[in-house]
């Protein structure tokens, strides 16, 4: 497999007027051609910031890329200027966004909306990159796609709008395919028919896909690698079979054991994680999770753990070896 | 006035709620009905939950504030511990809310910011005079705070200072102020994160215990809905298309509908996946305004026949005891 994209020690830091926000910390991670990375974590964890910082899209400020480099096709994202990083977004590297309702401008129809990427990037002429949206329109099975192009966003329901989205990202045939919560505002209906027609098409492109969500079931359904993420840090990183089947950080035991399941058969009480998230502002000293741990240790007070290896393409961030 | 020998607590008969759809500029003319909820029967029993499940705009939770006579029903009848209770006087009507209370979807805009936890939890025992005296009160509110796991001691603030599921806790501190013996549970932990969730739902099923409360638990969560309750009823564009046993609805759904919406429902566990049998729903949910004809589950239903455009099937018991569906075809 060849190595797409990674990601190195990269930091993103938020002022806010309760201090320094450390909404991403320290993390790296790589991504190859044509699989699918999950990565999965509780509101405030940073997996959007993590993601929309691939494409330089924090808000500066007060949000700030304070250290890292993100590496695509051997080149560092962060360095780059800003017109070779508009030449990349939507192009090569394309976002889908999680609210289909706001992510679209209301003003313009869905039609011009899908060919702007392909005149921007691929200097396509309206007439042609016209008929080319009603082709991507078509993929992504929007019924009577010649007439509907011309609709605009408010006369689509939210599963076609969200199919919108995904076309306009798809019709540049980026490698990199970000999908943040792309689900997350609809049915589970219409939530398992787009993701698979997701899934579906990346295959067909050997694109690359990242999945953010909070769903674990959804991770277990599409991902091949996922990575867990607490407070602004990578905790666990995994092949999907393996996490599900041995999970090793504190963490992921807690948030696996804590969610009801539909395969289950008896009516056994659930095991929730105690406490709160904590607040970003405010981390607790060593590792973040600690308050919450039943497994700490001295140590997990005074001193964050850093990913170690414990097994072939799996690291954890725990001083403990939870059995 | 209540009735022991029969064992449910809440029978729902025949209740429609349309509401009109006025168009026009000065004139407003009735341009039609939004038959959100549509000649749905179901019934609750003393001390069990009833899980209603369906997608967003299905009416699960118009249902629900039918039930609280929050909504006026169009026809039909609600009956509460025997008693009638579709349309109520003012008087009768807050009388009922003493056994009858509900939980709010979001934990955020369902507690008024401007009054202080202390007094949100206990203004139920004011309004509905359950005290006798200022001491008396504030140790039932102390109480009834630690009953949902929050420290006496922070009565005094805000809502605002408090987490997503410490405000819930407030809300089912409120809802369980009057020793209620019915809660209506809208989607209470959909607003929550996941971590959080199981301890909204293990704190509401230790009360149902404690206390004998009796549930109905609104969500579009399936495997939520599935571990808390006992029976489950699921909604589709206004009407109940399934009733079962948690254990018969999961194991053998009988509705295409209901087989669907539980295959689209991922399991965290990637070897099941790999094996599951996959039943997609095609299409998307129509318009509540224009419903299609016949069986309204028919333009999306793989297993759809001549008869399902014609005649909306009935809700019927279909083979074991208790397993209501409404499908032609089954």
């Amino acid at each position: 497999m060849t190595k797409l994209l990674s990601v190195n020690n990269l930091s993103v830091h938020f002022s806010t007027g309760s201090g320094m926000v450390k909404a991403v910390d320290h993390i790296s991670y790589e991504l190859n051609a044509g699989e699918t990375l999950g990565i999965v974590g509780e509101s405030g964890c940073g997996k959007s910031v993590s993601a929309l910082s691939l494409l330089r899209l924090i808000p500066n400020p007060p949000g700030k890329i304070v250290n890292g480099e993100i590496l695509f096709e051997g080149k560092d994202l962060l360095k780059a200027g800003k017109e070779e990083i508009c030449d990349i977004r939507g192009n090569k590297i394309a976002m889908i966004f999680q609210e289909p309702m706001t992510s679209l401008n209301p003003v313009l129809s869905i039609g011009q909306q899908v060919r702007e990427p392909l005149m921007v990037h691929r200097q396509m002429k309206k007439k042609q990159a016209a008929a080319e949206a009603v082709n991507a329109l078509k993929k992504v099975h929007i019924p009577d796609s010649g007439k509907r192009v011309s609709d605009y966003p408010h006369q689509f329901s939210g599963g076609m709008r969200q199919r919108a989205m995904i076309a306009m990202g798809l019709t540049c045939a980026p490698k990199i395919i970000i999908a943040d919560e792309p689900t997350t505002a609809l049915d589970v209906t219409i939530q398992a028919q787009l993701l698979t027609l997701m899934k579906q098409l990346t295959l067909e492109t050997g694109a690359a896909l990242i999945i953010i969500t909070h769903n674990l079931g959804i991770i277990a359904r599409y991902a091949d690698r996922v990575n867990v993420m607490y407070a602004g840090r990578i905790v666990e990183k995994a092949s999907a079979a393996d996490l599900y089947k041995h999970p090793k950080h504190p963490y992921t035991i807690g948030l696996m054991a804590s969610v009801p399941k539909l395969d289950q058969d008896v009516k056994t009480r659930l095991q929730p994680i105690e406490g709160q998230p904590p607040d970003l502002a405010d981390l607790p000293e060593g590792c973040a999770f600690h308050p919450r741990c039943r497994y700490r240790i001295e140590q997990c007070c005074a001193e964050a753990p850093q990913l170690r290896n414990i097994s072939d393409e799996h690291e954890i961030a725990c001083w403990v070896d939870v059995k | 006035m209540s009735n022991k020998e029969n064992n449910n607590l809440l029978e729902v008969n025949g209740v429609s709620k349309f509401f009109p759809v006025h168009g026009g500029f000065i004139f407003k003319r009735k341009l039609g009905d939004i038959k959100a909820v549509d000649r749905v029967s179901f019934h609750i029993k003393r001390g069990e939950t009833l899980g209603l499940v369906g997608e967003s705009g299905c009416g699960k939770t118009t249902t629900g504030r039918l039930i609280l006579n929050l909504e006026q029903a169009t026809r039909g009848t609600i009956k509460f511990d025997g008693k009638d209770i579709t349309h109520l006087r003012k008087k009768e009507n807050q009388a009922l809310k003493r056994q009858m209370q509900v939980i709010f979807q979001d934990p955020f805009g369902s507690l008024n910011p401007r009054m202080t936890v202390r007094e949100i939890v206990g203004q139920p025992l004011i309004i509905h005079r359950m005290t006798t005296g200022k001491g008396e009160y504030l140790d039932k509110i102390d109480h009834l705070l630690e009953i949902v796991g929050l420290n006496p001691g922070m009565g005094d603030r805000y809502p605002h200072e408090f987490s997503g599921g410490q405000r819930q806790r407030v809300g089912i501190a409120r809802a369980i102020s009057l020793k209620p013996e019915f809660i209506v549970c809208d989607e209470p932990v959909s607003a929550l994160d996941v971590s959080i969730q199981a301890q909204i739902i293990n704190l509401l099923e230790e009360l149902q215990e404690e206390f004998g409360l009796t549930y109905l638990f609104i969500a579009h969560d399936l495997a939520v809905v599935r571990h808390i309750s006992d029976r489950i009823a699921v909604m589709y564009l206004g009407n109940i298309v399934e009733v079962a046993s948690r254990a018969d609805l999961y194991k053998y759904p009988k509705h295409p509908y209901t087989r669907g919406l539980l295959s689209a429902v991922p399991i965290p566990d990637p070897e099941v996946e790999a094996k599951r049998e996959q039943f997609v729903i095609k299409g998307e949910v129509p318009s509540l305004m224009n419903p299609p004809e016949g069986c309204k589950f028919h333009p999306r239903c793989p297993r759809a026949i001549p008869i399902c455009q014609e005649r909306p099937p009935l809700l019927l018991e279909q083979g074991d005891a208790g397993h209501w569906a409404a499908c032609h075809n089954i």
